[in-house]
């Protein structure tokens, strides 16, 4: 655990985190939440759970990504009711 | 008094409350914390006894895993459930056959993995990446004992492979190589398979999921490798589930359900 690095990431995460939502267009927002996930990861893999860094990049910055955007391009502005 | 003042009230005072409750929370890596190590005037914690029996237990250097295919066995197995049910979930909601909306809707599938010029660096960059990614996810499930990762991981990393199939040419192209009919297969396999090694130790007369009986059909030496090799099995059923499964929710998300056109 070294302190300067933690505290690297742990104020990227914040900025990620609030452009994430503060973003309008939801295209970038998940983009942006990808790197709040490989942020987490790399904290994880920094505070030695390797395991867990190892399934959040998986999960957390790949597959869901790929899933947000498949939902993303799939919705329209308005509602076809 | 507009509702975006409560909503914010309502974020503060939980929040508050969270950072209240963590306060109780004993220092991170603190050697006496009940987690860490004996409770004071009864027996040894729980993670003490893992990091000194696990390797002795089960022949796995990383204790992660013997605690999470091992150990927490029944933990796991209903993990793997979860996957599927979301994914049949997903799969009750989303997919329909809407022959004569859909039809017109859908773009007409034209390109491949092997020709259409506009995609052709797209294409062959996936041609070249796909297998090294899956022979990658393989290397993952089958060294979840001595390394990182593990059949969750190693099927995630499968699933991104077939969605990388998708993702290069269309949504056709990667069904014609891993079908509806073969993902649900395979996602009921695995399931099957991890608790198949469940019951495989009640017929021959113990514990569900108490894999050291397990050495008359592995022929090993002793429980230890028993385990080790059923880990190995737990493993490859986790990472079916979750390969399938993922794999139909991306199917079934970018084509609204029809498996016809995709992104």
């Amino acid at each position: 655990m070294i302190l300067p690095f933690d505290i690297i990431i742990l104020v990227f995460l914040i900025v990620a985190a609030v452009i994430a939502l503060n973003v309008k267009d939801l295209l970038s927002s998940a983009m942006i939440f990808a790197i709040y996930g490989f942020l987490i990861c790399l904290l994880w893999a920094e505070m030695g759970a390797v395991d867990v860094a190892f399934t959040e990049a998986t999960v957390g910055a790949g597959i869901s990504t790929v899933l947000f955007i498949a939902t993303i391009l799939n919705t329209r502005r308005r509602s076809s009711d | 008094m507009n509702p975006k003042f409560f909503a914010s009230l309502a974020v503060v005072i939980t929040g508050f409350v969270l950072l209240y409750g963590v306060s109780d929370f004993p220092g991170f890596g603190d050697p006496r914390s009940p987690a860490n190590a004996g409770v004071e005037g009864g027996s040894p914690s729980a993670s003490l006894h893992y990091i000194n029996e696990a390797y002795h237990d089960t022949k796995v250097p990383n204790i992660v895993t013997a605690v999470l295919a091992d150990y927490r066995g029944y933990d796991t197995m209903f993990e793997t459930v979860v996957i599927f049910a979301a994914g049949m979930a997903i799969f009750a909601i989303l997919r329909c056959v809407r022959k004569d909306e859909e039809a017109v809707v859908a773009p007409p599938a034209k390109s491949s993995i092997d020709g259409d010029h506009n995609r052709i660096i797209v294409g062959m960059t996936c041609r070249i990446i796909i297998p090294v990614v899956q022979i990658f996810g393989l290397y993952v499930i089958a060294h979840g004992h001595p390394s990182p990762g593990g059949g969750f991981q190693g099927g995630v990393i499968l699933a991104a492979s077939f969605i990388l199939v998708a993702l290069g040419s269309n949504l056709e192209d990667a069904l014609s190589r891993f079908s509806e009919k073969n993902y649900l297969t395979l996602a009921s396999l695995g399931v099957i398979i991890y608790a198949g090694f469940g019951v495989l130790p009640q017929v021959l007369g113990r514990n569900f999921l108490d894999y050291g009986v397990l050495q008359k059909l592995f022929l090993t030496d002793g429980p230890e490798m028993a385990r080790y090799h059923s880990i190995l099995g737990v493993e490859i059923g986790v990472a079916l589930t979750v390969m399938s499964i993922l794999f139909a929710i991306f199917a079934n998300l970018s084509s609204r359900g029809t498996l016809k056109g995709g992104l």
